[in-house]
């Protein structure tokens, strides 16, 4: 099938949807053709070919709402799939918020390569993959006589979705994603053995790294952790490396939803103008970028992307706002889900920022932890390096750190001007001051 | 981040309240006209999973001569077709369902340890062999193995359920969910908001190999979760308490319903008063029940045999050595009745069981799936599972519990003087290698001089596998098993699991906490 058939699909699945009592529907279709292969000790250790179909489908009958979904796509199934679907729906309680957006919200005509696509991905070999997967494989096991286990790995995959609502949306969408890296296990002191991995993902072929870099940056990784112990409790600066300050970002995600403000759990609730964090701070949410991993025009629910200034210089300016809970709230939808986030960047790279951290923690990944979107209240478990005076002392592992959002993101004096390219969150090196630390 | 390659291993409670669009929904029958046609589903013969899969030994057994083709010595076919309803209660109103409906065979071609796997969603002959000539490209030389005359393979059913899901329409289940609600709102003035879901999902599942076994499951399971919030004096917090098992709807009884209300807003409201414990390490008392979070995370994954077959566990080279106290086993187990990490026969096909990890402080067994069982030339344990048709087999936990011990709950509590006492958890993690694993303790309390005091909440615990199991110093004789619906994740696959612990104390882990 292809997008134009997935097209008159969908029209069909709606029509019948409409016809069997819905006041109004949308549905989505789409298919993703992936392969994964591993390679490990010189040899393929799994090859992993799909191909894979969904058809949502959201009733919209007598303002009652259900959300079906199915990978059965063969017409006479999805007709007995769309009458249940719609005849269990009016088992519901009316809810008068629900209906599709209002159409002024949905997309214009757009000239805009998003370039998500890569026109190449059907002549790519399968001996290419196995043979990129292989030579990863082959530069980590070289890097040192220490490791225990190295694999390597590539994937790609080819997406294709079409979205239709009955009042008037159509839109749809073609992307491809490349992945590759390799992971690596090395022997450590005492019974410990570390581990670490790189991978990178990006939308054309030809932007994923040298194979070099996909092998060797996971051994270098865990071989620094050779060692590894707790310190002392108590409270240091800390760097946090750009990979890693995901987690530290993810705080804010699900406070800062429509929903969660509706539901009241959210810390963040009252705060928009507010200072919630330092004016080191500014986050964009950017739907426009080039090549992004969360480029798009439209989102889930057909709403036109914006990009939008989300924190600036620690003032909350806007929440992601979905079209129900918009509704419920009396807010303009804003669009419930993040696309490409960027921040604004320092001057200074993580080498030059360590070399400003006089007795402080350089954290390289989390483990574990969570994040409470109601109080704020936060803990993480973390590996990382102590430095002194910008010297790495030791490894440390086995800690963590704890506080609150309110007052967390007050201590981050500095932003690096590194941003992680291998995410839709292209966060950078974060500095922060005076972290509560829990170890010995 | 890809997990897949990170071998990253996690934990969590499903469901935590966030059933965004992005996870899908249920309240459909079936989308197969005949499939369920005479025999109630749980009572279905061979012959009926043949019918609702559309296939009979001839073609599986041309699939598997296909997939044999490239030189595998193996292959397997795993047919599976899942339904999954959700429904929610929000704002006082059961508003919102969703339903999901997934349909497809696995196709898996083993060549030594290396693992060729392809899948289809159309279950027809053609689209079969192509899914069979694709994972047969694992091996590059001519066929030799064939596969043999399939031979029904019987299992014990430990999950016995008096109605199935795909006889309760929707408008039985929302009565529960309005009670509970109501109950929720009674309890104390301060909630001012509740979230209640209704999930249950039956997967029926045709497994046969190319040694000639055939084998068939239907594999129910229900949950339902409360999500509370509560405002005292401007401020907010919020928890949730849920149950979930291999259960049909007569598990939420009156009594049930009852302790769905009633401990969710428990958990809430203690909050107001909790405060954060000081960071470092201490003594930690387990509470009796879903404390086993550290089992698994401290060994439990640690265990998985594939982790140890590529050397990449800080447990490989522990076996038969003596890793805790005389009065610690540790057991993961596949056969407790409708228990949530239950299953009848493994994802490969293989009888499930009760497997010692460690046995009077010794450490005994790996959890096993067909390739390790393989490597390391012993019987497999029934450990292989796969989140669905699209994954391939890999060892995984299903209960993880630590048998009763010696002590007493209250002798353990009045021998802490300064310490933490954990009850109730949202996730955990470990990294298999280096050893280190968290678990997030959402609640417990303080123990001051041998009595718990106040309240705490939202704190990391953070600690090393075998250094952990050394330090477990008393083990209660109060075992008792997890309630909620745990899924978890390794590889990309997520599967529903559940453990067990009886009041334990662990002489010295690290706190997150604050530094005064």
């Amino acid at each position: 099938m292809n997008n134009k058939e997935r097209i008159d699909l969908a029209q069909w699945a709606m029509d019948y949807t409409l016809k069997c009592g819905s006041d109004q529907a949308a549905v989505s279709i789409s298919n993703r053709r992936e392969i994964e292969i591993e390679y490990r000790d010189k040899k393929l250790e799994t090859l992993r070919e799909l191909t894979q179909n969904s058809l949502n489908l959201q009733v919209y009958a007598q303002n009652r709402y259900s959300g079906h979904s199915t990978n059965d796509l063969r017409k006479d199934s999805l007709k007995k799939f769309i009458e249940e679907a719609v005849a269990s729906t009016k088992y519901l309680t009316e809810d008068k918020y629900r209906a599709l957006p209002d159409p002024k919200y949905y997309p214009q005509e757009s000239q805009i390569d998003l370039k998500i696509c890569d026109k190449h991905y059907d002549k790519i070999q399968s001996s290419h993959r196995k043979k990129m997967a292989a030579e990863i494989e082959e530069i980590a096991r070289a890097q040192s006589d220490q490791i225990i286990s190295a694999s390597s790995g590539y994937s790609d995959g080819y997406y294709e979705s079409v979205r239709i609502h009955s009042n008037g949306f159509l839109g749809e969408r073609e992307s491809t994603m490349f992945d590759a890296g390799s992971s690596a296990t090395v022997k450590g002191k005492e019974d410990g053995r570390p581990e670490d991995w790189f991978w990178a993902s990006v939308r054309f072929s030809n932007d994923l790294p040298s194979v070099e870099l996909l092998g060797k940056t996971a051994v270098q990784r865990a071989l620094r952790k050779i060692g590894q112990q707790k310190i002392k409790s108590g409270k240091y600066d800390m760097i946090v490396e750009n990979r890693a300050a995901s987690r530290l970002i993810s705080m804010f995600r699900n406070p800062m939803s429509a929903r969660a403000l509706q539901q009241k759990s959210s810390f963040l609730d009252g705060m928009i103008g507010k200072k919630i964090a330092s004016e080191k701070l500014t986050v964009i949410d950017d739907p426009f970028i080039e090549k992004g991993l969360g480029s798009r025009f439209f989102d889930g629910e057909g709403l036109a992307a914006k990009k939008r200034v989300i924190i600036d210089k620690g003032i909350l300016q806007q929440y992601y706002v979905d079209n129900y809970y918009g509704k419920k709230l009396g807010m303009q939808p804003t669009g419930g889900s993040t696309s490409n986030i960027v921040f604004e960047y320092g001057s200074r790279s993580l080498d030059e920022m360590t070399k400003d951290l006089k007795n402080g923690i350089l954290i390289n990944g989390f483990i574990g932890g969570n994040s409470n979107s109601t109080t704020g209240d936060f803990s993480f478990g973390i590996i990382g390096l102590l430095i002194e005076n910008g010297e790495i002392v030791k490894p440390i592992n086995e800690m963590n750190i704890s506080g609150n959002a309110k007052d967390f993101w007050k201590q981050l004096i500095e932003m690096g001007n590194d941003p992680y390219p291998y995410s839709s969150w292209r966060r950078p090196s974060m500095f922060f001051e005076g972290v509560h630390f829990s170890g010995l | 981040m890809k997990s897949k390659i990170s071998r990253r291993s996690f934990l969590e409670t499903s469901s935590k309240g966030l059933f965004a669009a992005a996870v899908v929904p249920y309240f459909l029958k079936s989308n197969l006209g005949k499939a369920f046609a005479a025999p109630a589903a749980q009572n279905m013969t061979l012959k009926n999973y043949y019918d609702h899969f559309g296939v009979e030994e001839g073609i599986i057994r041309e699939v598997m001569s296909e997939a044999l083709s490239g030189g595998g010595d193996y292959c397997d076919v795993f047919f599976q077709h899942k339904i999954a309803n959700y429904i929610g209660l929000e704002d006082k109103a059961v508003n919102r369902a969703y339903s999901n409906v997934d349909f497809g065979v696995g196709i898996r071609v083993l060549k030594g340890n290396q693992t060729g796997y392809s899948f289809t969603e159309e279950i027809t002959p053609r689209a079969m062999k192509l899914a069979a000539k694709t994972a047969a490209n694992i091996a590059d030389s001519g066929a030799t193995a064939k596969p043999i005359p399939l031979k029904l393979h019987d299992h014990p059913n430990y999950y016995y359920i008096k109605t199935g899901w795909e006889t309760v329409s929707i408008d039985k289940k929302i009565p529960y969910m309005q009670k509970i609600n109501d109950k929720v709102f009674a309890l104390d003035p301060r909630i001012i908001k509740a979230n209640i879901w209704f999930t249950n999902e039956t997967s029926y599942i045709l497994f046969a190999n190319s040694e000639g076994r055939v084998v068939y499951d239907y594999q129910p399971m229900g949950e339902i979760s409360v999500n509370c919030t509560a405002e005292q004096n401007g401020r907010r917090e919020q928890s949730r308490f849920d149950l979930s098992g291999r259960r049909g709807i007569d598990f939420f009884n009156p009594q049930n319903i009852e302790r769905l209300a009633s401990e969710a807003v428990r958990r809430t409201v203690l909050l107001f008063d909790a405060v954060k414990p000081d960071a470092g390490e201490m003594e930690v008392v387990l509470a009796a029940g879903s404390s086993g979070i550290l089992l698994h995370e401290a060994i439990g994954h640690g265990m998985e045999a594939d982790f140890n077959r590529k050397e990449i566990s800080i447990f490989c080279n522990k076996i038969n050595k003596p890793v805790a106290e005389k009065f610690v086993s540790i057991v993961d187990d596949g056969t407790n009745p409708n228990m949530r990490g239950s299953i009848n026969i493994d994802d490969e096909g293989n009888d499930t069981e009760k497997t010692f990890l460690v046995e009077n402080g010794v450490l005994r067994s790996y959890m096993h799936d067909r390739l390790s069982a393989r490597h390391y030339k012993v019987k497999p344990t029934g450990s292989g599972r796969r989140q669905s048709f699209r994954f391939n087999p890999i060892p995984r936990m299903r209960n993880t519990y630590m048998l009763p011990g010696p002590h007493k709950k209250e002798e353990i509590i009045s021998s802490v003087k300064k310490g933490l006492y954990t009850e109730y958890f949202t996730n955990g993690q470990v990294f298999i290698g280096a050893g280190d694993f968290t678990f997030y303790v959402k609640s417990g309390y303080l123990i001051e001089n041998g009595k718990l005091t106040k309240p705490v909440k939202d704190i990391n615990i953070i600690g090393n596998g075998p250094k952990a199991l050394e330090d477990i110093v008393m083990v209660a004789d109060d075992l008792k098993m997890a309630e909620g619906g745990w899924t978890c994740g390794k590889s990309g696959q997520g599967v529903p699991v559940s453990m067990g612990l009886p009041t334990v104390k662990v002489a010295k882990i690290t706190v997150g906490g604050v530094n005064t």
